[in-house]
C-alpha cells in the first residue's frame, strides 16, 4: 500500500469516534445525560489514542512494519485533538465558562489538576510536531517528546482518581501503559551492549 | 398519565376489586398472563427488557400533593435507562440492559432484630393493608446530577408501627438481595455485597421516608429496584437501597456499603448538603437531567423545612 493511502485510512479511522458521536447526538442516542456522555467519550478516545501512539514503536520493532512510523505523528495529534474536545466539553458544556468554578476545580480536585496538567504538557508536543520544528530542535526534540510518558501516566491517574468504585477499566489502561513502558526498557537493555548507545524511542 | 382507572367495575364491587387488582399486580407482575389481566390488554408475545417498564401493571393509588413537588417530572425513559444499580453493572446504562434476570415474584422481606414481631413477610402481605400514595420527589445523586421522580409507595413509618420495634431499636438496617445468578454485577466485588443501607429511627419514621413499589403509576421496573425500595428524598441517592430482602432493627449504627467502600467520601447520614463537598468534587451545584445549565443544590435537597430539625445541634461537616 502507498504511504499516502495508509495515512488517509488512518485519518478516517481516527475521525470515526467523532463521526459516531455526532451521529449519536443527532439521533438522540447519547442517553439522559448527553454532556456526561460526550465528556466520557472524548476523554476515552484521547487516552486510547495516546496509548495507540505509544504502541507504534514496539509494534514496528516486533512486526517490522516500517509504515507505522509514518502515522505515529497523526495518531499523536488525534490524541491531542480528542483531548482538546474533552477539555472544551468541560469548559463549555459542563461548566459553561464559569471560570471561578473551573479554577477552583483545577486547584482543589486532584483528578482535574492532573488531567489539566496532562493537557498543558500535550500542547508543546503538538506545537513542535511539524517537520520544521523537528529540524530546528534537533536532539532536543527527542528529549522534549519524552514528555509523552509523563502525559500518559497523568492521563491514567486522571482516569483512576475520578472513578467511584469500579477500577477495572482504568486498571486495564494502566496495565497496557505499563506493558508499553516495560517493552521499551527491555529493548533498551538489549540494544545497550550491542550498540553502546540508548536509542531515542519516544 | 398511564394510570389504570377502574371504571369498568360495577359500584358494588369497587372495594374488593381494588384490593384484588392491587394484589394481583404484585403477585404476578412478572408473568405475562397476569400483566394481561391487570392491564386489561393482551401483550405481544415478545417483550424486550427495555420496554418492560412501559408495559408494567398499573397500580391503584392516591396522589399526595402535600409531599409532592410541582417541578417538571423526568421522563420514564430517563428514569429507567439512566441510573446506578451496581448489582447489574457499574455503567448507568447497565441496569436497564441486565435487570431482566431479577425474579421479583415471589418476594419475601425478613423483619428481624429489635422488634416485637420478627417474621418473614410476603411482599403482598406487607403492602396489602396500606393505601398506596404517589409522591413526586427530587432525587439528588452524589455524582451531582438530579431528577424529579413520581414514586408510588407507602410511608416507611406505617410499616414500622406495624412491626413494633422495641425500645432498644435506634437504627433500621436494610439489605438488598444477594444472588449473583440474578444480579450479575455481584460476580465482581466492586462493592461489599450484599448492599446495606441504614437510617436512624427518627429518619425512618419521618413522613417523607417512603418505601416505593411503583413508578409512574405502575409496578416498579426491575432496574429501579423492584419490587420494593427505599426513597429518602433529602439524602443522596445511594441511601435509597433497592430490592430490599431484609429490614433489621438495631441498637448500633449499621455499617453501610458506600461508607465501607470510602469512609472519607460517603458518610452514614449522606444528607444532601451544598456546603460539604465530596472530597473529589463539588456538591454546590447539580445538573438536573434534561437541563443544560447546572442549578444550585439546595440544603437537604430542598426539604430543609421538613427535616432540618432532625439534625439540630449536629455538626453536619463531621456527620456527612
Amino acid at each position: 500500500m502507498k504511504p499516502a493511502l495508509i495515512k488517509s485510512l488512518v485519518f478516517i479511522a481516527c475521525l470515526f469516534p467523532l463521526i459516531f458521536g455526532i451521529w449519536a447526538g443527532f439521533t438522540d442516542q447519547l442517553g439522559a445525560n448527553p454532556i456526561e456522555e460526550i465528556t466520557h467519550r472524548t476523554g476515552d478516545w484521547a487516552l486510547r489514542l495516546l496509548l495507540i501512539t505509544l504502541a507504534v514503536t514496539p509494534l514496528r520493532r516486533m512486526l517490522g512494519w516500517g509504515w507505522l512510523l509514518r502515522v505515529r505523528r497523526m495518531l499523536g495529534l488525534f490524541a491531542f485533538f480528542y483531548a482538546c474536545l474533552h477539555l472544551l466539553t468541560y469548559f463549555v458544556l459542563d461548566q459553561f465558562f464559569d471560570w471561578d468554578e473551573i479554577l477552583k476545580d483545577i486547584i482543589k480536585r486532584p483528578y482535574i489538576t492532573i488531567g489539566f496538567s496532562a493537557f498543558v504538557l500535550l500542547v508543546p508536543l503538538a506545537i513542535t510536531s511539524t517537520n520544521a520544528m523537528m529540524r530546528r530542535l534537533g536532539k532536543r526534540w527527542g528529549q522534549l517528546h519524552q514528555l509523552v510518558y509523563v502525559i500518559a501516566v497523568f492521563g491514567i491517574l486522571h482516569y483512576l482518581w475520578l472513578v467511584k468504585a469500579d477500577y477495572l477499566l482504568p486498571l486495564i489502561h494502566a496495565a497496557i501503559l505499563l506493558a508499553l513502558l516495560l517493552v521499551r526498557v527491555w529493548y533498551q537493555r538489549q540494544s545497550l551492549p550491542a550498540r553502546g548507545v540508548a536509542p531515542q524511542t519516544p | 398519565m398511564l394510570i389504570k382507572r377502574s371504571d369498568d367495575i360495577t359500584p358494588s364491587e369497587i372495594t374488593d376489586e381494588k384490593i384484588y387488582h392491587q394484589r394481583r399486580a404484585f403477585l404476578q407482575a412478572g408473568s405475562r398472563a397476569a400483566l394481561a389481566v391487570a392491564a386489561g390488554a393482551v401483550l405481544p408475545g415478545l417483550m424486550l427488557p427495555g420496554d418492560a417498564a412501559a408495559q408494567a401493571a398499573a397500580l391503584q393509588f392516591k396522589k399526595n400533593s402535600r409531599f409532592s413537588t410541582d417541578e417538571e417530572v423526568n421522563s420514564l425513559k430517563d428514569i429507567t435507562r439512566y441510573n446506578n444499580f451496581y448489582e447489574f453493572g457499574t455503567d448507568k446504562k447497565d441496569p436497564a440492559k441486565y435487570a431482566h434476570t431479577l425474579k421479583t415474584t415471589p418476594w419475601n422481606v425478613r423483619v428481624e432484630g429489635e422488634v416485637e414481631k420478627p417474621a418473614d413477610y410476603q411482599l403482598e402481605d406487607l403492602i396489602r393493608e396500606s393505601q398506596l400514595e404517589e409522591r413526586i420527589y427530587r432525587m439528588r445523586c452524589v455524582e451531582a446530577w438530579s431528577m424529579v421522580i413520581p414514586w408510588v409507595g407507602i410511608p416507611l413509618s406505617t410499616l414500622i408501627k406495624r412491626f413494633k420495634p422495641t425500645s432498644k431499636a435506634r437504627y433500621v438496617e436494610f439489605t438488598t438481595l444477594y444472588d449473583p445468578a440474578q444480579m450479575p454485577g455481584q460476580k465482581r466485588s466492586v462493592l461489599n455485597w450484599p448492599y446495606v443501607e441504614g437510617l436512624r429511627m427518627d429518619e425512618a419514621m419521618h413522613p417523607l421516608t417512603l418505601l416505593a413499589v411503583g413508578l409512574y403509576g405502575k409496578v416498579l421496573p426491575k432496574q429501579n429496584g423492584a419490587p420494593i425500595r427505599l426513597v429518602v428524598p433529602w439524602k443522596y441517592g445511594f441511601k435509597n437501597i433497592k430490592s430490599i430482602v431484609k429490614i433489621r432493627f438495631t441498637e448500633t449504627m449499621p455499617n453501610t456499603t458506600w461508607h465501607l467502600s470510602g469512609p472519607q467520601e460517603y458518610g452514614f447520614y449522606a444528607n444532601v448538603n451544598p456546603e460539604v463537598d465530596h472530597p473529589r468534587w463539588s456538591q454546590s451545584r447539580e445538573r438536573r437531567i434534561g437541563e443544560f445549565f447546572k442549578r444550585k443544590t439546595k440544603m437537604f435537597n430542598g426539604y430543609e423545612e421538613q427535616v432540618a430539625s432532625l439534625y439540630s445541634g449536629m455538626d453536619l461537616r463531621r456527620n456527612y
